[in-house]
Order: structure tokens, then C-alpha cells, then sequence
């Protein structure tokens, strides 16, 4: 069959089928590319960085790679190379300021290790490798010559005989630049750079000079961090290392779930670490107490609603749109107000001598307040999707069941209520979802047992400053959420979201 | 159930009796709070409770202090302020955007609706702190990824900024304008558009002559929600905003946190009062958009 012209029908529909599909992805796309640059890619960044270490191989590289050879289940410390390698990178480090952070990153692993690394980063100048540079310096003037230095560190030749040393120089000269704005070729190299040279020499390497290195007494590094901390000839500080050197690591995943990478794998947090699995169940728990609280209140309410007349049903929808309407700062300032010791609702009962002046209740700042404050705030979520399905649910049904001889519990429990379960299923789910992950009325309501766990993510953004523990418990979070969302589309379907009634 | 049949037994009236008594309790739980609110407002002292004046209506027990104090605050003004520049520019980017990719939603063949669906909801199901944790991260140091690459950082930053806090409203605003629009755009007739192309209009006249005054209601109420969802917005922009961005909800919720003072009492009257405003004007915009459908209001 052909078309008007000429072309098979066939072809000719199919062209402009692709043509209406490729305008309708071009109405899309805008919106689709704004999605993705402004929300989707900062939620796989944190997912990434729930994972992401690379901060001890940026801070201690030469460490790292040096630590490759090492035992970690050897019960002694790392040899002389690991020390000498960990001197170049402390050194460095406290010039770029990294080791503070480095300390504090891996303090979350091992409770001291912060403090070890600030005294390091004071200490590693005043180290006694000086008595290289002296000597280098003694044996002939060149050695002390920058632009000598740089020289040298062109010459390929050199640079292929003295390893340690061209590597050590360079990010000297890199750090020279970028942190004290200097010309390495003005600069006389500092003391590690001399031990590095010292180091190749020792292993037989020619130098430029040569130096009679026999007159020179070696410095032990490894004693030289112990005199610093006896922490540095611990093995368990150096299993942490080592343990957390990769770049991508299980560490923050792990600590969510209050486990901890030990001497002999995964194993439990002592027991006054364990913090997050109980934070878990409580956000599951209270999350649950509010979804079954709405439930409660909701069920009525939209039965109520369904089966008015529709004049009466659209004022009283009023009362259930304005609290949904108001904003949620306003609603949880009402409860906060209310709620207070010396608030409305103890007010109250004290006048109508419910309870005594001095026996006032505390619902404010503990569980109680959270659940009343986001009972209230949800309520509404759970009554519009009730509403939307008993609406559907024909009257008829009830009294057909009546007429045939039922009670009226009967007639509800059997035919009514197994009607409505869909509205409850969508309500609970979308109540939970919205629950689980609330952060500002627990934060203001909560006190310190009514909270959830976004309130953990955002302490760790703000206060703890440990993100990758903060990305790890919120991807642990969003995962829950997305697996809800997906019962939410297969039982309900996401195009069926009711907004406002 | 539009009332007590003269045949009900006793057990049937009291439980008739007992689920309204019930019914209106909930409903009393559900908007006392928010009315308690307003009296307390302008109460002449600087407590959270009704003092024996105000219970006695004593004109001495009220006063407008906490509304002066508001409207003269330079905290509070530029709170407000910032909330009115950021809520607009958000809702325009939102609705705009959101209005032509609903149109292109609500065409019959679309390839893979159902995934674009649901990443375009998805700023509604994510929880607010987990974006907000997303952005935070992102916004700070911005970054094209390449695949087998690496990635390429942008020398500049989003956090602190105007512009970030606008981009994050606007993708958290978009849902709301997609559910709206599409569900306007279920009610249009089609051939609309192929009778006015038919008479010779061009796409972009047919667009704004024909099927935008249809859908407006749809659109406009979508805008509502997008600005609200601004407009009432802490989390994200306590993390992505700076000292400079500080909203209204923001100085609520560290004047909540920190020392809880009456003047948010009176702000939280005049947001009532917002609200109620646009309560009606989303209770009209739905009523206008049935009747033109050719649905009768319900």
C-alpha cells in the first residue's frame, strides 16, 4: 500500500512516528539535562564519596608504596625504608597542612591517631637529620648550592642514578612553588631532601660528587618517630594505614553499621561505639509509630470525608488542606510553643487539675514530641490517598451486604475495609518514605532521643565534618527510600501521585 | 451515610454520635495547633502561653510588639527579602522547564517514559537531607565526569552562591510541575491542536494561543507548588546557602533551635495567613480548569 506520495505506507508511518518521538524527547531534554547536572549527579557524588579514600595516598604516597612490602600481620613495625619514606611525606604534609586532616580522617578508625599526627607535624622539623645536610654541605660547597641543585636535577642521568632523591626533590620544589611562592633554584633543599640523597648514596648509588660517607653517622628514623610517640612503633597504627591506603575503601560502610576492620577482618565495635545500627531501628521504629498513628487518625477522617455530602466533604477537605498548605516551620513552632513544659497544653491540664503544678509532662525534646509533631505534619498524606480510593468504593456495596444479612461490623470488616487497602497501602508508604528521612521537626522537637537518622547525616556534615561517614549512612537511607518508592510505583504507579486533592 | 436512619437501633446512634465525637477530635488535632498560633501572637508579654490577661480579654493583655518588632528586625527583613528573590527565580526556571517537558511527556509514544518518569519525580521522594548532602558535596567543587577519564573540575563553586540555591530550589520545585501539568494535559483533546495547525498555525502559535490557556490552571497551580516548596525550604538551603542566602524558614528554624523568640509567632500568622490564601486560589484554579474541561465541579 502506498501513501499519498508514493512512498510505502509502512515507511512512511514509521517516519512519522520516529519524527513525533524525537520532538517529544526534544520537549524533554532541557528538563531532563537540568535534572541531571542539578540533582541527579550530586547524589552519585555521594555516593561516591561514600566509598572514596584517597586521602592517605594523596598525603603519604611514598608511605603507601613503601608500605606494599610490609607484613601487617607481623607483630613488629615497619623497617627504616617505611620511615624514611613517611619522613619525605610528614614533612611535606605539614607544609601543605594535610597531615591534621589525614589525622582526623583516620581517626575515625583508630581513636589517637589525630593527636599523633599533630605532634608528628610539629616534630618532624627538629629531627636530627641535619647532620646529612652538614656533612653533604661539608664535604663540598656544591652541595649547597641551589641553582647547583637544579642542575642536577636536570640532567637525566643523575636524575636515573639518584631515584629517592629526584623524586623527593620534586615535590620539595612542587611544594617550594605552590606553598611558599619561592624559586626552587633560590632555595637551598631542606634536610629530608639530604636524606633522601643520603639514603641513595648508602644503597651505592654515584653521586654527583662523590662523599665519603663512612664519616657520616646514620640517624635512625624509626627511632626518631618513637622518641616523638611510641604510637609510631605500634603495628596497629600501621595496620590502619596500610588498611586504609587503598583508594576506594568499605571503612565509612562499615562503621554504619557499627563494624570496624580489625587485626582479623570485620569485626563488631566495642560496645560504646555502637551508635548507628540503634539509631537505624529507632528511625525504623518511630518512622513506624507515626505511620501507624496515621493510619489511626487518617482511616476515619477519610471515611468520614468519602461518605458526607459533597458540600459538607469540600468544606471539612479545608481543615485537612490548610495543615497541609501551612508551612512545616509554622506547624512544628505550634508544637514547640504547645508542647513546652510551660506550654499551652500543661497549661491546661494543670487548670483542669489533671496533673499536679510540679508533675508537669515532658513531651518536648524526646520521642513523644516527634511523634504528636509529625503525626500532625503527615496526617495529611495519608488521608488524600484514603480519600481518592473509598471515594471509589460504591455505597452500594455496604448495604447490599446489609440487606443479605450483615452486621454492620461485618459488613465493613468484610466488604468495605478489604476495598480500602489499597488507599491504606499508598498512604503508609508514602508516610513512612516521607518519615523515615524528616530532618527539621526531629531536629527541633527531638531533643537528643527523638532523633532520626538524617539528623546523624547532617551532625556529620556540619559538626563532625566526617563526610564519607555522612555519605555512607545516607546511602544506606536512600536505599531503603528507593526500594519503598519502587513498592510505591508498583502498587500505586508514580503517575497516580495526588496532589492537594 | 448523609444522616441517622429513623429505623437506627441505639448501638447504631451512639456509634453514629461516637465517629463524629472521634472525627471532630481529629479534625481539632489537626487545626488547633495551627489556630492556637495566632492569638498567642499578640500577646503583650514575652511568653509562649495565654497570660491571665489575655484569658480575661484584657486589651492590656495584647499588643503588636512582636509584629513591629518583625517588620523592623533588619535580620528578619532581609530573611524575607531573600526568600522573595530566590522563590520566584526558582518557580520561573521550574515551571517553565517542567511545562514543556510534561507536553512532551503527554505525547503517545514516548521512549522510556517510565524511567524519565521517575528520575524527573525523583527530587519529591529523595529525602530532603540526602539531597541536600548530595548538593553540598557537588556544589562545593562542580565537575564534568568523562567516562574511562576521569573527571574535569569547574573553577568555580555553587555553595554560598545565589545561583546554587536557585538551582536547587528549581530541581526540587520540578516535580510538582510535572505532576500537575500531566494531569491537565490527561483532560486535553488533541485534535485541538491539529485543528488549529490545520488552519495554519505554526507549532509555537498553537502553543500559546491554543494549548496554553487550556492547561494554565494545571500550570499555574504547579507554579504554586514549586514556590511553596521554595518558599518553605530549610534544608537544602541551610546546606548549600550561606550567611548571605538566609531565607525566612531558614531564620525560623535557627531562631526555633537557638533561642525561641514570640516575633516567630507573628511571622508564623502572617504565613498562616499566606496559606490560606493560596488555598483558595488552588481551590478556584481547580474548579476553572474542570469547568473548562467540561467537567462539572464537584
Amino acid at each position: 500500500m502506498l501513501a499519498a506520495d508514493g512512498r510505502p505506507l509502512k515507511a512512511s508511518l514509521n517516519r512519522a512516528l520516529r519524527r513525533q518521538k524525537i520532538r517529544a524527547l526534544f520537549l524533554i531534554a532541557p528538563l531532563l539535562i537540568f535534572i541531571l547536572v542539578s540533582f541527579v549527579m550530586p547524589i552519585f557524588d555521594m555516593l561516591l564519596r561514600s566509598v572514596e579514600n584517597q586521602i592517605v595516598g594523596n598525603t603519604l604516597p611514598r608511605t603507601v608504596v613503601a608500605l606494599q612490602d610490609w607484613d601487617e600481620n607481623a607483630d613488629t613495625a615497619p623497617d627504616e625504608v617505611v620511615f624514611a619514606a613517611l619522613y619525605t611525606d610528614i614533612a611535606l604534609a605539614a607544609e601543605y597542612k594535610t597531615h591534621t586532616r589525614l589525622g582526623s580522617r583516620l581517626n575515625y578508625e583508630m581513636t589517637g591517631i589525630s593527636s599523633l599526627f599533630r605532634k608528628t607535624g610539629r616534630a618532624v622539623g627538629r629531627f636530627e637529620t641535619d647532620v646529612y645536610t652538614e656533612a653533604f654541605q661539608a664535604a663540598d660547597p656544591a652541595y649547597a648550592d641551589p641553582a647547583q641543585w637544579a642542575g642536577w636535577m636536570q640532567d637525566d642521568n643523575i636524575r636515573a642514578a639518584l631515584p629517592q632523591t629526584t623524586n623527593t626533590y620534586d615535590a620539595w620544589a612542587q611544594m617550594i612553588v605552590e606553598e611558599e611562592n619561592d624559586i626552587p633554584a633560590e632555595e637551598e633543599p631542606w634536610d629530608f631532601v639530604y636524606t633522601a640523597l643520603y639514603a641513595d648514596a648508602a644503597g651505592g648509588a654515584a653521586l654527583p660528587i662523590s662523599v665519603d660517607l663512612s664519616a657520616i653517622e646514620p640517624v635512625s628514623l624509626q627511632a626518631s618517630f618513637a622518641e616523638i610517640d611510641e604510637d609510631w612503633i605500634d603495628p596497629d597504627v600501621w595496620q590502619t594505614i596500610k588498611a586504609f591506603s587503598p583508594s576506594y575503601t568499605d571503612g565509612y560502610f562499615l562503621n554504619a553499621v557499627d563494624l570496624l576492620r580489625g587485626a582479623d577482618g570485620v569485626e563488631q565495635r566495642p560496645e560504646n561505639e555502637r551508635l548507628y545500627i540503634g539509631q537505624f531501628i529507632n528511625t525504623f521504629v518511630m518512622s513506624l509509630s507515626i505511620m501507624g498513628m496515621c493510619v489511626l487518625l487518617g482511616y476515619p477522617i477519610a471515611w468520614l470525608l468519602a461518605n458526607l455530602p459533597a458540600r459538607s466533604a469540600n468544606l471539612l477537605m479545608i481543615l485537612v488542606l490548610l495543615p497541609f498548605w501551612t508551612s512545616l516551620l509554622v506547624r512544628t513552632s505550634a508544637w514547640k510553643v504547645l508542647l513546652q513544659q510551660q506550654g499551652v497544653i500543661n497549661d491546661l491540664l494543670v487548670w483542669m487539675r489533671i496533673i499536679a503544678d510540679d508533675g508537669r509532662l515532658t513531651m518536648i525534646n524526646n520521642q513523644t514530641g516527634t511523634i504528636i509533631a509529625m503525626t500532625h505534619i503527615l496526617l495529611p498524606f495519608m488521608i488524600l490517598p484514603l480519600y481518592s480510593v473509598m471515594k471509589t468504593i460504591p455505597p452500594s456495596y455496604l448495604r447490599a451486604a446489609k440487606s443479605l444479612g450483615a452486621t454492620d461490623w461485618t459488613a465493613f470488616w468484610r466488604v468495605y475495609f478489604p476495598q480500602s487497602v489499597p488507599g491504606i497501602g499508598a498512604g503508609c508508604i508514602l508516610v513512612f518514605i516521607l518519615s523515615i528521612g524528616y530532618y527539621i521537626t526531629p531536629e527541633l522537637v527531638g531533643g537528643t532521643k527523638g532523633v532520626f537518622i538524617s539528623n546523624r547525616i547532617a551532625f556529620h556534615i556540619s559538626s563532625s565534618l566526617n563526610w564519607g561517614l555522612a555519605a555512607a549512612l545516607g546511602t544506606i537511607l536512600l536505599t531503603v527510600v528507593m526500594v519503598l518508592y519502587w513498592m510505591y510505583d508498583k502498587i500505586v504507579g508514580i503517575d497516580n501521585v495526588k496532589l492537594g486533592g | 451515610m448523609s444522616g441517622l436512619p429513623p429505623y437506627a437501633t441505639k448501638a447504631q446512634t451512639l456509634r453514629y454520635y461516637g465517629l463524629r465525637t472521634l472525627c471532630g477530635l481529629i479534625f481539632f488535632f489537626l487545626i488547633a495547633p495551627i489556630i492556637v498560633i495566632i492569638p498567642l501572637s499578640f500577646n503583650a508579654q514575652d511568653f509562649f502561653t495565654f497570660t491571665p490577661e489575655m484569658l480575661s480579654l484584657n486589651p492590656d493583655g495584647f499588643s503588636t510588639k512582636h509584629y513591629e518588632d518583625f517588620f523592623s528586625n533588619s535580620d528578619w527583613q532581609l530573611a524575607v527579602r531573600n526568600s522573595l528573590k530566590i522563590a520566584p527565580v526558582a518557580t520561573l526556571i521550574s515551571v517553565s522547564l517542567g511545562t514543556l517537558a510534561a507536553i512532551g511527556l503527554s505525547q503517545s509514544h514516548v521512549p522510556f517514559r517510565r524511567a524519565i518518569m521517575a528520575i524527573l519525580i525523583s527530587p519529591m521522594i529523595v529525602p530532603l537531607i540526602i539531597s541536600a548532602t548530595g548538593m553540598y558535596f557537588f556544589y562545593s567543587n562542580p565537575y564534568i565526569p568523562i567516562p574511562f577519564y576521569g573527571k574535569i573540575e569547574l573553577p568555580f563553586t555553587l555553595t554560598g552562591t545565589y545561583l546554587g540555591v536557585v538551582l536547587a530550589h528549581a530541581a526540587l520545585g520540578i516535580p510538582f510541575v510535572i505532576i500537575t501539568v500531566t494531569a491537565t494535559l490527561v483532560g486535553f483533546d488533541n485534535s485541538l491542536t491539529r485543528a488549529a495547525a490545520n488552519m495554519g498555525a505554526g507549532p509555537v502559535t498553537t502553543f500559546f494561543r491554543v494549548q496554553m490557556p487550556l492547561i494554565l490552571p494545571g500550570v499555574v497551580s504547579g507554579g504554586l507548588f514549586a514556590f511553596i516548596t521554595s518558599f518553605d525550604e530549610v534544608v537544602v538551603v541551610l546546606f548549600v546557602g550561606s550567611a548571605g542566602q538566609k531565607t525566612l524558614p531558614w531564620q525560623m528554624f535557627t531562631g526555633l533551635r537557638e533561642q525561641i523568640s514570640p516575633t516567630i509567632l507573628a511571622v508564623a500568622t502572617i504565613l498562616i495567613g499566606i496559606s490560606i490564601l493560596l488555598l483558595f486560589t488552588l481551590e478556584i484554579l481547580r474548579r476553572r480548569s474542570e469547568r473548562l474541561r467540561g467537567m462539572s465541579p464537584s
